[in-house]
């Protein structure tokens, strides 16, 4: 194996840990901040990745099909994830863990039924949008087209996310409430809307992931199990709540993936976990401060 | 302004404040004094709506606010400062006034709030979880001013504080109570009381012990001996 092959399933490992980081980064957003254990989280991706071959399909794989996806899929799975936050989350802040987590688990069930009464059990698959096909080649490595444009569109999620929770008053107000959310009530401020607003966007990277991954693969059930597994171990792997520690996990389980696949084929799969594991064990609360 | 009236507070089951009722006029400086655990803290939460009231009954400007949620109050012009501070501490100070302003309109702005506490400006871009004991409790002070209120709760501001530190407290207390502000303040510390309340009511075990002004406690030494060791 030489230096171009093992370079290029570097950077493929990288893009598809940029995917990793948009959908684990509104996993931790939502732990950090609701303090919520969110397992329906893989399936809001599972339904961005649906709703996007549903928006791409019916333009009939045209020209804008995935680009309008991209528009789409994300918001709707925002506009969902903002319903279920409204009719059914938010009635279970102050109750435990448990109560919780049935409840998240019950919509995980929910939404696989709901996947196959829609969309069927058959594989679906979408394009890579024209623009985007063809590989180029970056210091000698062929990387394809559109796992280059994944590298470039993680760094702006991450630059984005960055920005609204630095800079902008809302984004200080979800720091806040993140770490003492009566404080910011006793200071007028109507904490459960934050949560609902947090929530949303949440749902929306993962129907961001969800989408962006569409592509690449087949569309299919079972794809909300995986991911969330990725997502809870990057979640743990990165500081609970961290954006930055997500992005570094998110980048190691990416590329360790892609290395494990090349290197040690038969362990790839549990690869990943391996790392997690050794980690953990040398930093066992994650590599990066978790929120509180 | 405010008048509590009648109020029995549980915790879960725990019994806590049995039928206690004070009043706060405008302009006033009322203290609640009393031991560790009298339930002073437990009073301000009732007002707050952190812990509400079983029965009774607490009014605000003639308002009922008995059930209204803590979220609401700034609103309605009652600010609070609970006892630990509770500043944000990954927030720079600024943020943790920043997210505090443009809530209800009035004269406090950040600006004003730093001339009364100049050192907010000096650290302003510091984490609040730096700051010492002092500090942090003009940040949750200048905090609880941007909400412009006409009532200000404060829940033992000067504990645990350097006797320099509490006296430089007390005087910006002072100068507040100048602006016409109401204060309704939990103390443990008889002295730092005296010099700020006009009024003051001494709790026990969940009920009104003691009501006057500060000169009829000053001079009521059986009061003082029995519920404040004083
Ligand atoms: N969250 C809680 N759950 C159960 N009991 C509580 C809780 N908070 C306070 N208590 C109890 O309620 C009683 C009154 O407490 P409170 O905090 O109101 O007293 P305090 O007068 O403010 O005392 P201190 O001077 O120590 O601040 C105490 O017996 C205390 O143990
Ligand atoms: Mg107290």
């Amino acid at each position: 194996m030489d230096i171009a092959t093992l370079s290029s399933q570097l950077l493929i490992g990288l893009s598809r840990g940029m995917i990793f980081f948009i959908v684990a980064a509104g996993l931790t957003l939502i732990f950090g901040v609701l303090r919520i254990t969110n397992f329906a989280h893989g399936s809001l991706y599972m339904l961005g990745a649906f709703a996007a071959y549903s928006v791409s399909t019916s333009l009939g794989h045209g020209h804008y099909g995935f680009w309008l996806a991209l528009l789409v899929a994300p918001i709707t799975v925002m506009i969902l994830s903002l319903i279920i936050e409204r009719g059914l989350l938010r009635f279970i802040y102050n109750r435990d863990h448990l109560t919780q987590m049935l409840l998240t688990y019950s919509l995980v069930l929910i939404a696989g039924d709901a996947v196959k009464i829609i969309w069927g059990s058959e594989y679906k698959s979408i394009n890579i949008p024209e623009g985007l096909r063809g590989s180029i080649s970056i210091w000698g490595a062929s990387l394809p087209l559109y796992n280059a444009f994944l590298l470039l569109i993680g760094p702006l999620v991450a630059l984005g996310l960055w920005l609204f929770l630095s800079k902008t008053h809302l984004g200080k107000i979800c720091r806040a409430t993140a770490t003492d959310r009566e404080m910011v009530d006793i200071l007028g401020i109507n904490s459960t809307r934050v949560f609902a607003l947090v929530f949303a966007l949440g749902g929306w990277l993962a129907g961001l992931g969800g989408t962006l991954i569409a592509p690449t693969t087949t569309v299919s059930m079972g794809m909300d199990a995986n991911i969330l597994i990725y997502a809870f171990l990057i979640v743990v792997i990165g500081g609970l709540g961290n954006i930055w520690g997500t992005l570094i996990s998110s980048i190691i389980i990416g590329m360790g993936e892609a290395i494990g696949v090349l290197l040690i084929p038969s362990v790839s799969i549990i690869l990943p976990y391996m790392i997690a594991g050794i980690l953990l064990i040398f930093r066992p609360s994650g590599l990066l401060k978790s929120v509180w | 302004m405010l008048e509590i009236k009648d109020i029995h507070t549980y915790y879960g089951m725990s019994h806590i404040l049995f039928g206690l009722s004070l009043t706060v006029a405008q302009g006033e400086v009322v203290s609640l004094l009393g031991r560790n655990g009298v339930g002073k803290t437990t009073t301000l939460k009732s007002v707050m709506g952190i812990v509400p009231p079983k029965s009774g009954e607490i009014t605000f400007r003639g308002q009922t606010i008995t059930k209204i949620p803590t979220n609401r109050m700034v609103k309605l012009g009652i600010s609070y400062v609970p006892d630990s501070r509770r500043i944000f501490a990954d927030l720079t100070v600024r943020e943790n006034l920043e997210i505090a302003a443009g809530i209800r309109p009035g004269d406090w702005t950040i600006a004003k709030v730093h001339t009364l506490f100049p050192v907010l400006k000096k650290y302003e871009n510091r984490r609040g979880g730096s700051l010492s004991g002092g500090e942090q409790q003009m940040l949750s002070i200048g905090r609880a001013l941007l909400g412009n209120p006409d009532l200000l709760i404060l829940d033992e501001p000067t504990e645990g504080l350097a006797p320099l530190i509490v006296r430089e407290l007390e005087e910006q207390i002072l100068e507040l109570c100048s602006t016409g502000i109401s204060i309704l303040l939990a103390e443990q510390n008889l002295k730092s009381a005296l010099k700020l309340a006009n009024r003051c009511y001494v709790l026990e075990r969940g009920q009104v012990r003691f009501e006057g002004t500060v000169e009829a406690l000053a001079e009521n030494e059986e009061v003082r001996t029995k519920y404040l060791l004083a």
